[in-house]
């Protein structure tokens, strides 16, 4: 692609990595060919960088970026098979992808899926799901305090920390962008 | 019932550029007023011109077979062949795909030209006017602007870009051309570092960027050219005049091959200028000066946009 298309949230491959441009600043300095500086961020990784561009400039392409929703349905060995809400293809991502929001998965959880080239890069879940606590030490009888935490484990080995009042079987609501507590649903 | 009509977006936003448009009206006077007391006269060139002048960097819009004006240059240029010492311009000129915050494709462009003027001497009438403007308008030789307060009655800090590329980058600005960095390093690492207390020159440009400027007879590798930052940004750019006809013959297919070879629409050339040049010129110097950029720092503004009621280009 030509550089002088580069504008702000366009989304871009660089070195084989998709790139965000977030900052963009066209300048021209006396008479001279046009500069195109940009701040960026790594889709993939979530670091940022600094480049400017001349208009002469090769090797930037518009990065091939789809998002897909799509059901999650079942694991299979070390993948997790989603299928697509509207053809209902199945695809296979690996735990690579998920990393710990696999331990927050639910069948038939609607999901956000980023593909890059192709490849499934990013699942963006439900932002809030409810668990069993399968394991926690006993909570002190009539401590409501919500600022000091302890160890809980979830049925699939996940360890949470939680208030001191929660008990074993009590379901808990979780933010599965930050894999943290949020608020007691049901006592057990 | 009567149904309370909500104000119109566009009357809200005009309403807010208020200040700034006196003042950018109060400013076109003040230019006005100080070129009339130098005994210049007021010229209008055309806007939609046949020729304009081949640059590798800059395209003027096309309109049918003919295209808006980048610039005013050549139109004032045949003007001084013949006998018009002392021109001004205030108009419009257009330079596609130019938009940022300190760029717009339609712009205001102050120009003029002085017969038997040398870029030397346009730099002190430069540092007259703003200085007069400056106390006329804002009440004080000091106008902050961003964050820095400009003083236009403190001597202007004058590099060549030799001396700035040293200086601020450390880097030689012929190898810079050769290597294709010569902009990169400008707006990189030389631009962020000029001083922004008082207005600042870089002069002297390497002969590769002498565009319609006169080779330095001292130093024939660099250009009888400068360019003007207030508060970092790029303003104004004069030259003593290239009125050499072969030179500027020479120059100008170079430029149109550039083009040519890059895609770039191609110019017909304005033969009347070269006429002009041909039958012989006197010495002259002339400048171009942002006047959205000029008001913007008398404004303190964010961006071109919030000193013009209106811009077509987002």
């Amino acid at each position: 692609m030509d550089v002088s298309e580069l504008k702000k949230g366009l989304k871009v491959e660089i070195d084989g990595q998709p790139w965000n441009i977030t900052e963009f600043e066209f300048c021209k300095p006396g008479k001279g060919q046009a500069m195109y500086r940009c701040k960026m961020k790594n889709l993939l990784t979530g670091s940022t960088m600094d480049r400017t561009y001349r208009s002469s400039d090769k090797g930037i392409e518009k990065a091939d970026l789809e998002e897909r929703e799509m059901y999650y349905s079942y694991k299979e060995g070390e993948f997790y098979i989603f299928s697509d809400v509207e053809t209902y293809e199945e695809m296979r991502i690996s735990k690579d992808v998920l990393k710990n929001q696999a331990y927050f998965l639910q069948e038939e959880a609607l999901c956000n899926v980023l593909l890059f080239n192709g490849k499934p890069v990013e699942v963006t879940l439900p932002f809030f799901i409810e668990k069993v606590i399968v394991a926690t030490e006993p909570g002190a009888r009539g401590d409501t305090a919500q600022n000091v935490l302890k160890p809980a484990k979830l049925d699939n080995g996940y360890e949470i920390a939680v208030p001191l009042f929660i008990n074993q079987d009590d379901i808990v609501k979780i933010d599965t962008r930050t894999g943290e507590y949020v608020e007691r649903v049901k006592k057990a | 019932m009567l149904k309370e009509l909500k104000k119109p977006k566009d009357i809200i936003r005009l309403e807010t550029l208020r200040e700034n448009l006196i003042l950018r009206s109060r400013l076109t006077r003040e230019i006005r007023n100080f070129f009339f007391s130098k005994g210049f006269i007021e010229t209008d060139t055309p806007l939609i011109i046949k020729a304009p002048a081949p640059e590798d960097y800059i395209n003027a819009p096309q309109t049918g077979a003919l295209f808006l004006r980048s610039s005013p240059e050549l139109h004032m240029k045949r003007l001084s062949a013949a006998g018009f010492e002392k021109i001004f311009q205030i108009g419009q000129c257009f330079r596609s795909g130019e938009i940022s915050r300190n760029h717009n494709v339609e712009f205001t462009m102050l120009e003029w030209y002085e017969t038997n003027q040398h870029y030397d001497g346009l730099m002190a009438f430069l540092r007259e006017m703003l200085l007069d403007i400056s106390i006329k308008i804002k009440g004080s030789a000091i106008v902050p602007f961003r964050g820095n307060d400009i003083d236009f009655s403190a001597d202007w800090a004058v590099y060549t870009v030799e001396e700035a590329f040293n200086q601020f980058a450390s880097a030689d600005p012929y190898k810079a051309i050769e290597d294709n960095e010569f902009e990169l390093i400008l707006v990189e690492k030389v631009e962020p570092n000029l001083p922004k207390n008082r207005p600042v020159v870089l002069k002297d440009y390497p002969a590769q960027m002498a565009a319609l400027s006169k080779l330095n007879p001292k130093n024939p590798k660099t250009a009888e050219r400068w360019e003007l930052y207030l508060g970092g940004i790029e303003i104004s750019n004069a030259y003593s005049e290239l009125t050499n006809y072969n030179e500027q013959k020479f120059r100008f297919a170079k430029a149109h091959a550039n083009r040519k070879e890059k895609g770039l629409p191609e110019y017909p050339e304005d033969r009347d200028f070269f006429e002009a040049l041909e039958s012989g010129m006197k010495e002259f110097a002339g400048c171009a000066l942002g006047v959205d950029r000029l008001a913007m720092i008398f404004a303190d503004a964010p961006d071109i946009r919030s000193v013009n009621s209106f811009t077509e280009f987002e």
